[in-house]
C-alpha cells in the first residue's frame, strides 16, 4: 500500500441501468441453465431474454428522456464510472436501436416451427458431428438453451461498446461482445461442419485482430499517458506535428473497430462467417454488430482523436473506397444468397465510412444541416431492420436439406410464394437505394454529409457502387420473378409467428422510413452529439 | 382552386393500382380491365377540370406545398406551368387509349391481368406526380419510382427477349438516376449555406446562387440522367431493345409519357436551376442533339423490326426536341414542348396500330408482311395517317412544333437548322418505306386471312387520330398554355429572345394558313 487511500467510485446506477439490466439477465439466465429442469428451459430463456431487452428498452427510454443538457445545449448526458462510461444522447440513440433489433433477434433465435418443432441450433454443441452423440442428441430433441444468455452477453457487450468513454473499457466490451458471438457461430444444427469451421475462422481472425487494437490501445497510452478519450483529446490536441506512437495507435485500434464493421481490407471474414453461422446468428450480428462497432468507431475517431482529424481521414478514405468496392464488385459473382447478402453488407458499410468523414463541426454545417452522426445513426437504423429481414426471408425459403440458400434455388420463387418473393424484393430494393426505401433515404444521408465535407471523390465512387450494387440486388429480382424453377424449385416453410413478426417489422421499418422518414431523423438530431 | 386538385389527380390511379393488386385473382380479367379503364377515364375528367380551370400566364397554380423531410429541406410540392399541364394532360389522354388498345395484351403475360393494368395505372399517377412536382426532391424519387412499374411491364408482358431487355433498361436508368442522385444532393449542400437554409423547393433554388464551377458539375449529373432518360445518341441504345420487346402499349407509356420526362427534365431543371452552366454547354449539346436527328433517323431506315424502327424514329425526335430546347429562344423552346405533346400522340398511334399489325401476324418483321391494304384498308389508312403524322406532314400537329423548331434552330445558327431539316426528309424516307413494304404490293399468302381493325381498336386510336389532326390545323389552344410558361423559363437564361410569345404564336398561324 502506497499511501493513495482507496476510494470507492462513485456510479450513477440510474444511467446505466439499461446495461445492468441485460447482464443481469445474462447471469440468470445461466442460472436457469444450472437449475431449471430440461423441459422448462427454453420458455423460462425465451421469457427472459425478451423481457430483459424490451425493459432495457424502455429504461434507455427513461434514461434519455432525463438527460442533462451540457455546455452550449447541443449535446446531452453524463460521464459515470469515473469516466469510464458516456451516457449521451448518440448512446441512448444506439442502445435502443440494439436493444430493439436484438428483441427481433430474439424471435429469430427461439423460431421452431421451421425445423420441425426444434430451435436451429445444435442438439448439443459438444457432440462432434457425425458420431453417435450427436445422433442420440439428436433423437432425443435435445436443444441448445444457453444461446439465449449468450445472446444476451454479446448485446450487452456492444451496449457498452459503443458507450466506453476510456480505451480499457472499450477493449474489455470488444471481447465481451466477440466471445459469445464466437460461440454462437458454431452451434447450427445443420451443417456443422461449415458453421464450426466459420466460428474457428472467425474466433482466430478476431483474436488477431485484438491482438492489433490492443497494441493500438497500448501505443496511444504511451502518446496520451491515459486511457481517456477526454485526456487523449486534450493530448492530441496541445501536439505540434506528427507523432509516430499516435499515428501507429490511431492506425493499429483501426483495424480492430475496422475488422469489427467488416470494412476492406479487414472483411474476408464477413462472407464465410456469415454463410456457416445459423442464419438468426448472422442476423443478429449483421444488424447489431455493425451499429455497436460504427457506434464505438464514432466516438472514438469523433471525441478522442477528433483533433487529429487531418491524419486520419486519408486513411478512412481509402478505407471506405476499397469498401465499397470490394463489397459491390464481389457480391456480383456470389451464389450463395448468404454470402450475397454478407458482401453487400461490406458495400454497406463503405458507405457508412462515407457518411463517417463527413461534415461534423458545428461551423461547417448550414443551420439545421444533416451532420455526420446524423446520418450514420440514420443509416444505421435502415441499414439494421433491412439486414434482419432480409435474413428472416432468408429461413423460410428451403428444401429438403434445410435453408435453400443457393441461389438458383431461388428461381421461380415469384410463382411459388408471391409474398415472400415481394417482401424479399422489397428488402432489395431498399438495400439497392431505390426511392420510396429506407435504403434511399439512408444513403442520401451519408452522401448529403459527405458532400457538405467536400468529400466528393467519395460520393461519385459511392454513387457508382451503388449502381453496380444495384445490378445484384435487382438480378436477385428477376431470378425471383423472370426464371422458372429449377428442379422441384423452392419450397416456402410457413414459419411461426415469431420470424413473421420479424419479417413484418423489417418490411415496415423499410417502408416507412422511406416514405416518412422525418421522425426518425428528428430523433437522431435530438441525440445531439458525443460529451467529452 | 386550391391545391388539393393535384394531390386528387396523383392519388386517383395510384389508389386504382393498389385495388386493382389487391383484387382476388378469381376476379374475371374483364373486371379488372373494366376498372382500370374506369378509373383512368377518371382522371382524364379530373385533369379536364383543371385544364379548363388553368389560367394561361399566371405562372404556377393548384399549388401545394407540405413538409414532407424538414431535415432534408424537402416538401411535398406540387404545382402545375404551361408545360407541366400539357404534359399532363397527354399522360391522362394516353393512358385510357393505351389501356383501350391492349384489352388483350396482358392475357398471356408472366403474370395476371390484374397486374397489367395495375403497373400501368401506377405509371400514370407517378407520371402525373413527376411532371407537377415543384420540388426537386419529390421530382426525383417519383422520377426514380417510375422505373419500377415500367421494369415489371416490359419483363412481363413482352417478347421472349424482355428480361434481358428489362434488365438493360433498369440499368441504364439507374446509373443516370444515381449521377444525378449526387447533383441532387450538391443541391442541398449548396442551399444549406445560402439564405432559405437547407431546401429543395424549386422557387427557392431558383434563387440560390450556384458557384460557376459547381453549377457545371450539377449541371452535368441532372444533364446525364435526362439524356439517358430521353434518350439522346451516345446514350440511346437501350431504346430499341426494350420498345422491340414490350408490348405495344407499354412502349406507348415508355416513349410517349417516361422519356419525356428526360426533357421537361432539361427545359424545367437543368435550364432554371443552372442558366449559366446550360449556356456553357449549349455548343455540345446542340450538336448532339443533330447527331441523334440523323442517326437516329438513318439507323431506323436500316430497321427490319417495325418496333426498333419507331423507336430509332424517336430518338431522331428526341434530337429535335433538345436542339429546340438548347437553342434557347422561344420559338426554339416553345416547339420543343408542343413537340413533346405531339410526339408523343402520333408515337402512340404509331406504336399502337402497328401493334395490331404484329399481333394478327406474329411478327414484328418488315419483310413478313405485304399487301396488307387489300385485306385490312381501315388498319392501312391509319398507319398511313399516323405515319404522315410521324414524319411532319403539314396539316398534323407535329409539323407546327418541328417547323417552330426549325425557325429557332435558324435563330440560334443557320447551319444547325439546315443539318436539322435532314432529318425530315429522312422521315419521309423511313417511314413511307415501311409503308410500302408492308401494305402495299401483291398480299402475300401469309397476311391473306388477316382481320381489318375492329370497333375496340378503332375507338382507342380515334382520340389520338383526332387529336392530331385538329391540333395540326388549330394549335393555339396548346400554343397559348405553354407559350406565357417557355417565356417564363426562358427569363433564367441570359440569352433570352426578345420576341414576346404573342409573335410566335401569331408567326404560327400564318404559316399555318399558307400550307392550308
Amino acid at each position: 500500500m502506497n499511501g493513495a487511500e482507496f476510494t470507492a467510485p462513485s456510479v450513477e446506477y440510474s444511467l446505466i441501468l439499461p446495461l445492468l439490466v441485460v447482464f443481469g439477465a445474462a447471469v440468470v439466465g445461466v442460472l436457469v441453465e444450472a437449475f431449471a429442469p430440461r423441459r422448462l428451459r427454453l420458455p423460462v430463456q425465451i421469457a427472459l431474454s425478451l423481457t430483459a431487452l424490451l425493459t432495457a428498452f424502455v429504461v434507455t427510454v427513461l434514461v434519455g428522456l432525463n438527460l442533462e443538457e451540457r455546455g452550449d445545449g447541443r449535446a446531452r448526458g453524463a460521464i459515470t464510472l469515473e469516466g469510464a462510461i458516456a451516457v449521451d444522447g448518440p448512446s441512448i440513440f444506439l442502445w435502443g436501436l440494439v436493444l430493439l433489433l436484438s428483441s427481433a433477434s430474439v424471435l429469430l433465435f427461439a423460431e421452431r416451427r421451421l425445423e420441425g418443432g426444434v430451435t436451429a441450433f445444435a442438439g448439443q454443441a459438444a457432440a462432434l458431428p457425425g458420431t453417435d452423440a450427436e445422433r442420440e442428441a439428436s433423437s432425443k430433441g435435445l436443444e441448445q438453451t444457453e444461446v439465449f444468455p449468450l445472446m444476451l452477453f454479446a448485446v450487452g457487450g456492444m451496449m457498452l461498446f459503443l458507450a466506453s468513454n476510456d480505451l480499457l473499457t472499450l477493449f474489455v466490451a470488444l471481447e465481451i461482445l466477440s466471445l459469445p458471438l464466437y460461440l454462437l457461430c458454431g452451434l447450427a444444427r445443420r451443417r456443422r461442419l461449415l458453421s464450426q469451421e466459420a466460428a474457428l475462422k472467425y474466433f482466430m481472425l478476431g483474436a488477431f485482430s485484438s491482438g492489433f487494437f490492443v497494441y493500438g490501445i497500448a501505443l496511444v497510452y504511451g502518446y496520451a499517458g491515459s486511457m481517456n478519450f477526454a485526456d487523449i483529446s486534450t493530448a492530441i490536441s496541445g501536439r505540434i506535428g506528427g507523432d509516430a506512437l499516435l499515428l501507429g495507435g490511431i492506425a493499429l485500434i483501426s483495424v480492430g473497430l475496422l475488422f469489427k464493421v467488416g470494412a476492406a481490407p479487414f472483411h474476408a471474414w464477413t462472407p464465410d462467417v456469415y454463410q456457416g453461422a445459423p442464419t438468426a446468428v448472422t442476423a443478429f450480428m449483421a444488424a447489431c454488430t455493425k451499429v455497436a462497432a460504427f457506434g464505438a468507431l464514432l466516438r472514438l475517431f469523433y471525441v478522442a482523436f477528433g483533433g487529429a482529424r487531418v491524419d486520419w481521414e486519408p486513411m478512412i478514405w481509402i478505407v471506405a473506397i476499397l469498401t465499397m468496392v470490394v463489397g459491390s464488385v464481389l457480391a456480383l459473382t456470389q451464389t450463395d444468397v448468404k454470402r450475397m447478402l454478407a458482401y453487400s453488407s461490406i458495400a454497406h458499410a463503405g458507405f457508412i465510412l462515407v457518411g463517417f468523414v463527413g461534415a461534423q463541426q458545428l461551423g461547417d454545417l448550414g443551420p439545421g444541416q444533416l451532420s455526420s452522426l446524423e446520418a450514420v445513426m440514420f443509416y444505421l437504423v435502415t441499414y439494421g431492420f433491412m439486414t434482419l429481414g432480409a435474413f428472416a426471408v432468408v429461413t423460410v425459403v428451403r428444401d429438403s436439406g434445410g435453408e435453400a440458400t443457393d441461389l438458383s434455388r431461388w428461381a421461380g420463387l415469384g410463382k411459388e410464394s408471391p409474398m415472400v418473393a415481394g417482401v424479399f424484393a422489397v428488402f432489395l430494393l431498399g438495400m439497392a437505394g431505390i426511392p420510396l426505401t429506407s435504403g434511399f433515404i439512408g444513403k442520401w444521408a451519408v452522401f448529403s454529409s459527405a458532400l457538405s465535407a467536400g468529400a466528393w471523390p467519395l460520393v461519385v465512387v459511392g454513387v457508382l457502387m451503388s449502381a453496380v450494387a444495384a445490378f445484384f440486388y435487382i438480378r436477385v429480382i428477376v431470378l425471383m420473378y423472370f426464371s422458372d424453377p429449377v428442379g422441384e424449385g423452392p419450397s416456402v416453410a410457413t414459419p411461426s409467428v415469431l420470424t413473421t413478426i420479424v419479417i413484418a417489422v423489417g418490411f415496415a421499418a423499410t417502408v416507412a422510413l422511406g416514405i416518412v422518414p422525418g421522425p426518425v431523423l428528428d430523433l437522431a438530431a435530438a441525440a445531439g452529439e458525443f460529451i467529452r | 382552386m386550391n391545391g388539393a386538385w393535384l394531390t386528387v389527380l396523383m392519388a386517383v390511379p395510384l389508389v386504382g393500382a393498389a385495388v386493382l393488386a389487391a383484387l382476388p385473382r378469381r376476379v374475371a380479367p374483364v373486371v379488372a380491365k373494366q376498372v382500370a379503364l374506369g378509373v383512368s377515364l377518371v382522371t382524364l375528367v379530373l385533369a379536364a377540370v383543371i385544364g379548363f380551370a388553368y389560367d394561361p400566364g399566371a405562372g404556377y397554380q393548384f399549388s401545394v406545398e407540405l413538409d414532407w423531410i424538414p431535415a432534408f429541406g424537402a416538401h411535398f410540392a406540387l404545382g402545375l406551368d404551361g408545360i407541366g399541364l400539357a404534359l399532363v394532360l397527354m399522360t391522362v389522354i394516353l393512358t385510357p387509349v393505351v389501356i383501350l388498345a391492349s384489352w388483350n395484351d396482358g392475357d398471356q403475360g408472366r403474370w395476371s391481368v390484374h397486374s397489367f393494368f395495375a403497373w400501368m395505372l401506377a405509371l400514370e399517377g407517378l407520371a402525373i406526380g413527376v411532371f407537377a412536382a415543384t420540388d426537386v426532391f419529390l421530382f426525383y424519387v417519383l422520377f426514380e419510382a417510375t422505373l419500377i412499374p415500367i421494369y415489371f411491364l416490359i419483363g412481363g408482358f413482352g417478347g421472349p427477349q424482355r428480361a434481358a431487355a428489362a434488365m438493360k433498361f433498369l440499368i441504364y436508368s439507374l446509373v443516370g438516376g444515381l449521377v444525378m442522385l449526387a447533383a441532387v444532393i450538391g443541391l442541398y449542400v449548396v442551399s444549406a449555406d445560402s439564405e432559405f437554409g437547407s431546401t429543395y423547393l424549386l422557387a427557392e433554388l431558383q434563387q440560390v446562387p450556384i458557384d460557376e464551377g459547381v453549377g457545371r458539375w450539377l449541371f452535368l449529373g441532372f444533364f446525364i440522367a435526362f439524356a439517358i432518360k430521353a434518350p439522346m445518341f451516345p446514350v440511346h441504345t437501350w431504346l430499341p431493345d426494350a420498345a422491340a420487346q414490350g408490348t405495344s402499349g407499354t412502349s406507348v407509356l415508355l416513349v410517349s409519357i417516361l422519356d419525356k420526362i428526360g426533357t421537361f427534365g432539361m427545359i424545367r431543371f437543368c435550364l432554371t436551376l443552372f442558366p449559366e452552366a446550360s449556356q456553357w454547354a449549349t455548343p455540345v449539346i446542340v450538336v448532339l442533339a443533330l447527331i441523334s436527328i440523323v442517326y437516329g433517323a438513318l439507323l431506323a431506315i436500316g430497321q427490319d423490326s417495325i418496333p426498333r424502327l419507331i423507336a430509332y424514329t424517336s430518338i431522331s425526335h428526341f434530337g429535335f426536341i433538345v436542339l429546340g430546347i438548347f437553342v434557347m429562344n422561344s420559338y426554339g423552346a416553345t416547339g420543343a414542348t408542343l413537340y413533346m405533346f405531339n410526339h408523343g400522340l402520333s408515337t402512340a398511334a404509331l406504336f399502337l396500330v402497328t401493334g395490331y399489325l404484329i399481333r394478327r401476324r406474329g411478327s414484328a418483321s418488315i419483310s413478313d408482311f405485304g399487301g396488307v391494304e387489300k385485306v385490312a384498308p381501315v388498319m392501312a389508312g391509319i398507319l398511313l395517317f399516323a405515319g404522315l403524322s410521324s414524319l411532319s406532314l403539314p396539316g398534323l400537329s407535329p409539323f407546327v412544333s418541328e417547323f417552330l423548331v426549325l425557325v429557332g434552330a435558324w435563330q440560334y445558327a443557320p447551319w444547325v437548322a439546315i443539318v436539322a431539316v435532314s432529318g425530315i426528309v429522312l422521315a419521309a424516307l423511313y417511314i413511307l418505306l415501311m409503308y410500302q413494304r408492308t401494305m402495299t404490293g401483291p398480299t402475300r399468302p401469309e397476311v391473306l386471312g388477316m382481320r381489318d381493325l375492329g370497333v375496340r381498336e378503332v375507338v382507342a386510336l380515334a382520340p389520338v387520330l383526332l387529336l392530331i389532326l385538329g391540333l395540326g390545323l388549330y394549335p393555339k389552344p396548346l400554343l397559348s398554355v405553354i407559350d406565357p410558361a417557355v417565356e417564363d423559363t426562358l427569363v433564367y437564361v441570359d440569352g433570352v429572345s426578345p420576341d414576346s410569345p404573342d409573335e410566335a404564336v401569331t408567326g404560327t398561324e400564318t404559316d399555318e394558313e399558307g400550307d392550308q
